[in-house]
């Protein structure tokens, strides 16, 4: 029952990246990318009506993390404070920038809310990197010092960094190298996976120059995945342990490199929406090829005084795990239904929606 | 750990008390909404779309506003609260899962149809993604109330060696006899918050001779809202609350109600006083005798018992708090119903557009509802102090254990100044609606 669970939650979690991923990589785009008034319309219509929605799967999958696996909850929660704090801000001022840019036509009004929906996209991106940099790297659960545990052994707290701002340091923090690496493919990954979706749902000038800026960093992409791989093997020795044991799970491997090497054809796609199921591919397969990794560990512990949280050793009591299925199933059914029919009336281009225009 | 203790404590109330500002009036609103749209598809009548329209406007922005305080408030059970979340979680993580999975899918996709889909849909089917966002609406308000519900009387679960709450039968949560009468006085207390909202608007509009058809429309629509829903919050459901809270939680009603000494002979209902903490009385008291008892259990000498009963360690950590927070929410509701019924006699009286007193109170009442339902939440939570989970788990031992107070005051101290700049828009970007104001066969 807790696998189930925890194939929910990790399932749960790669959609809202999927989805959320390419809100935040449009901003990212509006950020860097968009320099006339028109194409930031278009940005905003290929990403209004849907962001809402798409932030209730962060929502959702927190509302099952806490009730299947609350000690994983309360540990991680607690433990990332700040980071966590933070994105919360950082959610809000993205959406506002979003939703109130169009409501005063003002040069001033428009600039700031402009730079701070794409500045939040950003540092979204780049945090949600470093928090998974976090997870494989894993915490000094039990706030161990000298040996000794100065919490309860699934407790942990870390600070933004630590002066040596090293992975492998005793006292860790959130920002290191290897984090801050991760965060970096992020805001990459994330970038390319936006300019597919404005790509795939609008008709602006600025997608030609979209596709060449898929091109080239997809470039970057692909050396940065082959440094992370590299760096991997020193924060965890046997990275592929689980892939050996269980040589199915390369099937991940391969559908991210099928995602990362099908977006070199980005300028040659007939098909709008190709690029962004490449990229899809990428940030599922990539998601599923960690998760794989470092399963059954949903935390590990960086000393050898407290035990890894597993999802086995975190999860909720077995009668409540196996009452949610029911309700789960028939949630699911619906969610399913509901974004068919979303999709369905803003299937295709988004150009003339008018969001944000009141 | 006080300090702590107490940031945690402030960081929570102050960031619910913000969000809550804005669910409920859309809990509300929705179901105005849905009601002009449902008044145009049936008498074709282009005034009612058009209204529906401008609420619509007024409702995105709440809601906006609700979403991104709402995304907070589940975090910080884990950030600011995380023992209270490992003991309690495998119960209370069902219900506040479940909201996020049935209504907020259901509200979010709908919404987005709703707002931009008119032209696409059609009437009927935008009628029905109106329909859909209020039903999401309100079951997210259920599943809250639900959760909220077992905390003050909890059910259905065991509690195992290692102080872990586990469920046990899942159908009890939903039969909770602390869920209905909270669930249904709350959202009636919604519908008053939108029907004063609406009716302030058309008061707005009338007095200052602008949108006069709409104006009519919104007074007369809010006040007749206005008068069943404020009459709902106190009877049957205020009542029927206010009862649970005498049988399962005595100390807590003793303290709401002002009751330090047990009276023989039944005791009285305080209408205005002081709680006095160091004395353990009422200061300045002005009452009326035994209508408490008869109010609580139909005798007039039903003993009630007084505060000084009950041991110090269960007493509510802040008795005046609570006091007062019941005490104003009871006299804001009683004058509520008394300004919506002397409107609706106006109203029937086909007076009503020109009693300018009348449409003055109704506009400057706009806080007052606000007022009420934040001071009726307070009388809750105050009351179930000194307890997470009523009588189960104390607040001191769920705070997060290695979060420090310089963590969480910086964080109280952003969320203060973040949420300081989104009141100012809120009120800015509302109050630039209001005064544009709907327009007539508006071709979007």
């Amino acid at each position: 029952m807790e696998l189930f669970w925890y194939i929910v939650l990790m399932t749960m979690l790669a959609v809202y990246v999927i989805l959320d991923g390419y809100d935040f990589g449009a901003g990212i785009i509006h950020l860097f990318f968009a320099k006339e008034e028109k194409d930031k319309k278009a940005i905003t219509n290929a990403i209004g009506p849907f962001w809402d929605a798409n932030e209730v799967w962060l929502i959702a999958a927190g509302g099952v993390l806490f009730f299947a696996f609350p000690t994983l909850y309360a540990s991680s929660f607690s433990g990332f404070y700040l980071p966590l704090i933070m994105i919360l801000w950082l959610l809000i001022f993205r959406a506002i920038g979003l939703e109130l840019r169009g409501q005063i036509h003002n040069r001033i009004w428009e600039i700031i809310w402009d730079k701070a929906f794409g500045i939040a996209s950003f540092l979204l991106a780049l945090f949600f990197g470093v928090a998974l940099g976090n997870v494989v790297r894993g915490v000094n659960l039990g706030n161990v010092v000298n040996g000794v545990s100065t919490q309860e052994a699934h407790y942990f707290f870390l600070p933004l960094w630590n002066p040596t701002f090293s992975p492998q340091a005793e006292q860790l923090g959130i920002l290191d190298w290897f984090t801050v690496l991760l965060g970096i493919v992020g805001v990459v990954a994330l970038t390319i996976h936006g300019a597919n979706w404005i790509i795939f749902k609008t008709n602006a000038d600025i997608n030609e120059k979209l596709k060449r800026v898929v091109f080239n960093l997809n470039f970057v992409l692909l050396a940065l995945v082959i440094v992370s791989l590299l760096i991997w093997h020193v924060i965890e020795p046997q990275p592929f342990h689980n892939f050996f044991k269980y040589p199915w799970l390369w099937i991940f491997p391969v559908i991210t490199f099928t995602g990362l090497f099908g977006l070199f054809k980005v300028k040659s796609f007939k098909q709008h929406g190709k690029g962004f199921l490449f990229s899809s591919l990428f940030l599922g397969g990539g998601l599923a090829s960690t998760v794989a990794s470092i399963f059954p560990k949903v935390l590990p512990s960086t000393n050898s005084v407290n035990p890894d949280l597993t999802l086995y050793n975190v999860a909720a009591h077995e009668y409540g795990l196996s009452v949610g299925v029911y309700w789960f199933i028939i949630a699911i059914i619906l969610v399913i239904t509901y974004f068919t029919i979303q999709y369905r009336v803003f299937k295709g281009k988004m150009d003339d929606v008018g969001y944000g225009e009141h | 750990m006080e300090d702590i203790l107490f940031y945690d404590r402030m960081q929570f109330a102050f960031t619910i008390t913000f969000h809550y500002l804005f669910p409920q009036l859309t809990m509300g609103l929705s179901l105005m909404i849905v009601y002009f749209k449902w008044k145009f598809l049936r008498s074709k009548i282009e005034k009612y779309n058009d209204a529906a329209k401008f609420w619509m406007k007024i409702f995105a922005l709440n809601f906006a506003m609700g979403v991104v305080t709402g995304i907070p408030m589940e975090f910080q059970f884990g950030t600011n609260w995380a023992k209270f979340s490992e003991l309690t979680g495998g119960i209370i993580g069902q219900t506040l899962a479940m909201e996020g999975m049935f209504s907020f899918f259901l509200e979010s996709s709908f919404l987005g149809l709703f707002l931009f889909g008119e032209k696409l849909l059609g009437h009927k089917l935008h009628f029905i993604t109106g329909f859909l966002v209020f039903l999401g609406s309100w079951a997210s308000g259920y599943l809250i109330i639900a959760t909220h519900s077992w905390m003050q009387y909890p059910v259905g679960y065991e509690v195992l060696e290692n102080g872990k709450f586990i469920l046990n039968n899942f159908g009890a949560l939903f039969s909770n006899p602390w869920l209905l009468p909270s669930y249904l006085h709350n959202q009636a207390a919604s519908l008053v918050t939108s029907s004063f909202v609406v009716a302030a608007v058309g008061a707005f509009y009338l007095l200052n001779n602008k949108h006069n058809e709409f104006g009519k429309l919104f007074v007369k629509t809010g006040v007749i809202f206005g008068l069943i829903s404020s009459l709902l919050v106190a009877f049957p459901t205020g009542d029927w609350a206010a009862k649970n809270v005498a049988e399962h939680q005595p100390v807590t009603f003793a303290a709401m109600e002002g009751i330090f000494e047990t009276e023989e002979g039944g005791s009285e209902i305080v209408l205005i006083g002081q709680p006095n903490m160091l004395e353990k009385k009422l200061d300045n008291k002005i009452a009326v005798p035994n209508i408490l008892s008869f109010l609580t259990y139909q005798e007039w000498d039903a003993q009630i018992k007084g505060l000084n009963e009950f041991d110090e360690s269960v007493h509510p950590t802040n008795v005046p708090g609570l006091y007062y927070s019941y005490h104003i929410m009871v006299g804001l509701g009683t004058i509520f119903i008394g300004l919506m019924l002397l409107a609706v006699v106006q109203l029937f009286r086909k007076r009503l557009y020109k009693t300018k007193w009348i449409l003055w109170s109704l506009m400057f009442m706009l806080p007052f509802p606000y007022i009420a339902n934040t001071t009726g939440w307070y009388t809750a939570e105050l009351g179930r102090q000194p307890w997470l989970v009523y009588n189960l788990l104390r607040t001191a031992d769920g705070a997060s254990p290695t979060v420090s107070s310089g963590n969480t005051l910086f964080t109280l101290l952003g969320f203060i100044g973040l949420y300081l700049l989104l009141g100012l828009l809120f009120l800015m970007l509302a109050g630039k609606i209001i005064n544009k104001g709907p327009q007539l066969n508006q071709q979007h």
